[in-house]
């Protein structure tokens, strides 16, 4: 070999070199644009619920209302049979079973949302009203073009009866969709047409909250101790080691510790905020404390000597000085580190936030799922119409993620001093 | 009633301090110089006032519901399930109890609401009495003119110290918890049979009362509880999580630390950094609704049967998981080698890329271990990818297109739901978390102080 060759040779390994950098970095950005596409293409559909116009006849005579009539006396009618009459009403069915696939159509909830219909439009009375009710998931779900509707009767969970019928109301231009409040509002639910995120929502408000309130002032007090006023001893490396490990130890872990202790010894309520923010908070602790030590350490000495030299004693110093100037790290780290724990489900699972809870909690010891959790638990259902609604719940944890992530960095470049 | 109190307490803190305040002013204008400002006068009464009750305060509403449960439990020696006697109890108490109500349950109840007011009224009274106390004790000390200023910030320097304990805490919490159940688990299965039995199958425990096992049962047990298959599960997985991420993340970690320019590093390294801030559930859904079909068509198209949980799948996505962490701490630890060094190798005529794989790397080396040890430590403590993508059976197999089970997996799958304390079954959920803490634990470890040395090496 010449020397020419060689040394060409030895360029093309450069560049060769140089190419699989570039490879790795752009397969790892193509995988977060991947990732993104898929769960905004998955879930953007579950905002928007499909509705079904009925003309809904208030036959009060069907009602067996107790005179007067007025909110209390409709609020404890029963509305079935109101509700069956009209809805049986759009199309022609031969039989019972074609009663029922027609019924099928509609969400179970029809009766309720007729009902409130009636009780917001009292003077509708007696009259024949048209009413937008919610369709079934399945309905909603062809109707958003999610299920393919060329496939053999048996495979699909529409029967072809069912699937004339939305021909029609498509004809007759009765469906239409409109803005999935249910999402927002309501809790979970067996039918992913009426399953909402606000169980979830609330549960995860009140978790990160009491794990802010129950970490930040702990680890804000452990760095000043540790940075500041920590002689160096055996104790003091003790605890540096132990914060460092527990900030790499698998979050199931801490799972264990908040069933082995919280739950069974300590006997606090199951499933609850109370106990996830306790257990998070165990979790975030280290992860907080660490980038508070850094932003105290990046404080220069000079700014401590001032104050020192001036008579102030060394809390003075500290309190009044440091960690003022240290504020922006630490406030950023302690919303990352929330963030963390926002987006953390194992050790949730462990203490028992997989509970099927439909209401939505009021306060902290209310049973209740969180964000993570409701993925985890809707990725686990069959019906397509929760794919979309998991995707929309993962929709909204990374958006919080998102600006969680945006104040923190916000906050250390608008407002952290620069130490030349 | 709870927050009564505590609004009480923090009320009269705040008062207090204005008050401090107040009579240290007042010496003042008695003409005696006071020892420290007045304002620490002020802290010093609130302090007192304030923290010996919230302490009582918060041990009590601890341990209350404890102590009353083995007050009440103590007068009906003959009931056999006591826990679920004691909620019957206590929903009977509430008004929202359904079932059948005994002439235990009644007495009880009445028990304890006999127990509960008085436990309420001696807290009342204990709380009032050390506020009155400590308040008085540290009023007395404010009309001495004592050292305010010295003596708040002992006890400000107690509470940070005690605070920074937390994390002792935290870890003799998790020793403790862990270790108290996989003794019990340990008394009833041979460690050595779990440490090397090959199967795994603790359904078969499932509902048994650790406590009236038979022989026979027992021997039953012991083969339910190998955790080999385990074991191997969560290396394999973790083995194509790291052959993803080992190559991509350090080639990104290169790329991003010698080559990038200033613009492609500022957006790009934010971008990568996007994968470790995905909360892991996410990669599980993803893994499990996206990828793992995909694999199986690519299979069937290809004629091969993947398994819709493959191995592949949860590892892979657990590769991307993990590459951000390779790659940001590798492109720290490339970038604190000395300039000097590439100089060197750049003036005897080397390329870049030789300058990197002959000098660069080999200084950079331990660092990198030290971040790679790190990853496979986060690859094998990870859950909910392998939980929702990865299979729940536990084979021994080292074929990627099968499912296999991990360490994790397992443990979610036994203590989800309802489980029952004294089951060997709940018991092995714990044993296993003990062996990833330890796992965890030796690589971090180890990890860390190769990353320690490494930096103390170029500072």
């Amino acid at each position: 070999m010449t020397k020419e060759q060689r040394l060409k040779k030895r360029y093309r390994a450069e560049k060769r070199f140089k190419m699989y950098g570039l490879i790795s970095v752009s397969l790892a950005v193509i995988f977060v644009l991947i990732l993104v596409q898929n769960i905004f293409s998955k879930g953007s559909s579950a905002f928007s619920r499909t509705m079904i116009e009925v003309a809904v006849n208030y036959d009060s005579s069907l009602l067996e209302l107790e005179s007067p009539i007025n909110q209390n006396s409709l609020k404890d009618a029963d509305f079935y049979d109101l509700a069956v009459e009209s809805l049986l009403k759009i199309y022609p069915a031969k039989d019972s079973k074609e009663e029922r696939q027609i019924l099928r159509l509609f969400s179970p909830d029809y009766e309720f949302e007729i009902k409130d219909f009636l009780i917001k439009n009292p003077n509708k009375i007696d009259q024949i009203v048209p009413v937008k009710i919610t369709a079934s998931d399945d309905i909603d779900q062809l109707n958003k073009g999610n299920f393919p509707r060329d496939l053999p009767e048996d495979r699909r969970r529409v029967s072809n009866y069912q699937l004339n019928i939305y021909d029609n109301l498509i004809e007759k231009e009765k469906i239409d969709k409109k803005f999935n409040n249910y999402l927002f509002t309501k809790g979970d639910s067996r039918d992913p047409e009426l399953a909402g995120i606000g169980g979830s929502l609330m549960g995860s408000f009140f978790t990160i909250i009491i794990c802010l309130i129950l970490s930040f002032p702990i680890a804000i007090m452990a760095s000043i101790y540790l940075e500041e006023f920590a002689p160096k001893n055996k104790i003091t490396d003790f605890i540096e080691i132990n914060i460092n490990n527990l900030a790499a130890v698998p979050s199931i872990v801490y799972g264990l510790l908040g069933l082995g202790i919280l739950l069974s010894v300590m006997e606090f309520p199951r499933s609850t905020p109370l106990v996830a923010g306790i257990t998070l908070s165990l979790m975030t602790l280290p992860r907080i404390i660490i980038p508070c030590r850094a932003s105290l350490k990046a404080v220069p000495p000079s700014i401590r000597e001032a104050a020192l030299s001036v008579g102030a004693s060394k809390f003075q110093t500290v309190f009044h000085h440091v960690v003022p100037l240290a504020m922006p790290g630490t406030l950023s780290g302690t919303i990352i580190g929330l963030a963390q724990a926002l987006g953390e489900t194992a050790p949730l699972i462990l203490i028992g936030m997989v509970a099927f809870v439909v209401d939505i909690p009021s306060s902290p010891v209310d049973p209740s799922a969180s964000l993570p959790v409701q993925v985890y638990l809707w990725s686990e259902q069959a019906e397509r119409g929760f794919v979309e609604k998991t995707s929309a719940t993962i929709m909204m944890l990374l958006g919080f993620l998102i600006v969680m992530n945006f104040i923190a960095v916000y906050l250390r470049q608008k407002f952290e001093k620069k130490w030349n | 009633m709870n927050s009564l109190i505590a609004g009480v307490i923090l009320i009269l803190c705040l008062s207090s301090y204005f008050f401090g305040r107040s009579e240290a002013r007042k010496l003042v204008t008695q003409n005696i110089k006071l020892k420290a400002l007045p304002a620490y006068y002020g802290y010093y009464l609130s302090l007192w006032c304030g923290l010996p009750a919230l302490i009582i305060f918060g041990c009590w509403s601890l341990f209350e519901p404890t102590i009353i449960k083995v007050l009440i439990l103590n007068n009906f020696p003959q009931i056999e399930s006591k826990d679920l006697f004691y909620e019957q109890t206590l929903s009977f108490f509430n008004g929202n109890f359904s079932g059948e109500i005994t002439n235990e349950i009644k007495a009880a109840s009445i028990k304890y609401s006999s127990i509960n007011i008085i436990a309420q009224n001696s807290k009342v009274v204990i709380i009032a009495a050390a506020l009155i106390g400590s308040l008085t004790f540290a009023y007395r000390k404010i009309q001495n003119n004592n050292k305010a200023r010295d003596d708040v910030e002992i006890i400000l320097k107690v509470l940070l110290f005690t605070s920074s304990l937390v994390a002792i805490l935290t870890t003799v919490g998790i020793i403790v918890s862990l270790l108290f159940e996989s003794l019990k688990f340990f008394s009833t299965i041979n460690i050595f049979e779990f440490i090397f039995g090959t199967s795994w199958s603790p359904q078969r425990a499932f509902v048994r009362d650790a406590s009236a096992i038979t022989p026979e049962e027992l021997l039953e047990l012991q083969d339910a509880f190998g955790s080999v298959p385990l074991f191997a599960g969560t290396a394999f997985i973790a083995l194509i999580a790291m052959c993803v991420a080992v190559p991509i993340g350090l080639f990104s970690g290169i790329y991003l630390a010698e080559y990038a320019s200033t613009k492609v590093r500022k957006y790009s390294k934010p971008i990568i950094e996007i994968l470790a801030g995905i909360p892991t559930v996410v990669y599980g859904f993803f893994a499990a609704l996206t990828v793992g079909p995909f694999f199986r068509t690519l299979g069937e198209s290809m004629g091969l049967t993947v398994s819709s949980e493959s191995a592949l799948a949860a590892g892979l996505i657990m590769g991307v998981m993990i590459i951000p962490y390779i790659s940001s701490l590798s492109d720290d630890v490339i970038n604190s080698v000395p300039q000097s060094l590439r100089e060197g190798s750049y003036a005897i005529g080397a390329t870049k890329s030789e300058t990197i794989k002959k000098v660069v790397i080999p200084a950079a080396l331990p660092g990198i271990i030290g971040s790679i040890l790190l990853a496979v430590s986060r690859a094998i403590g990870e859950t909910m990818i392998v939980v929702m993508a990865a299979g729940l059976a536990a084979n021994l197999t080292i074929n990627p297109l099968e499912s296999t089970t991990t360490i994790t997996t397992q443990i979610v799958m036994i203590l989800v739901g309802d489980q029952e304390f004294d089951s060997p079954k709940t018991q092995a959920a714990f044993a296993l978390g003990l062996t990833l803490f330890i796992a965890t634990l030796i690589l971090n470890y180890i990890a860390l102080r190769v990353v320690k040395k490494y930096r103390e090496k170029y500072d």
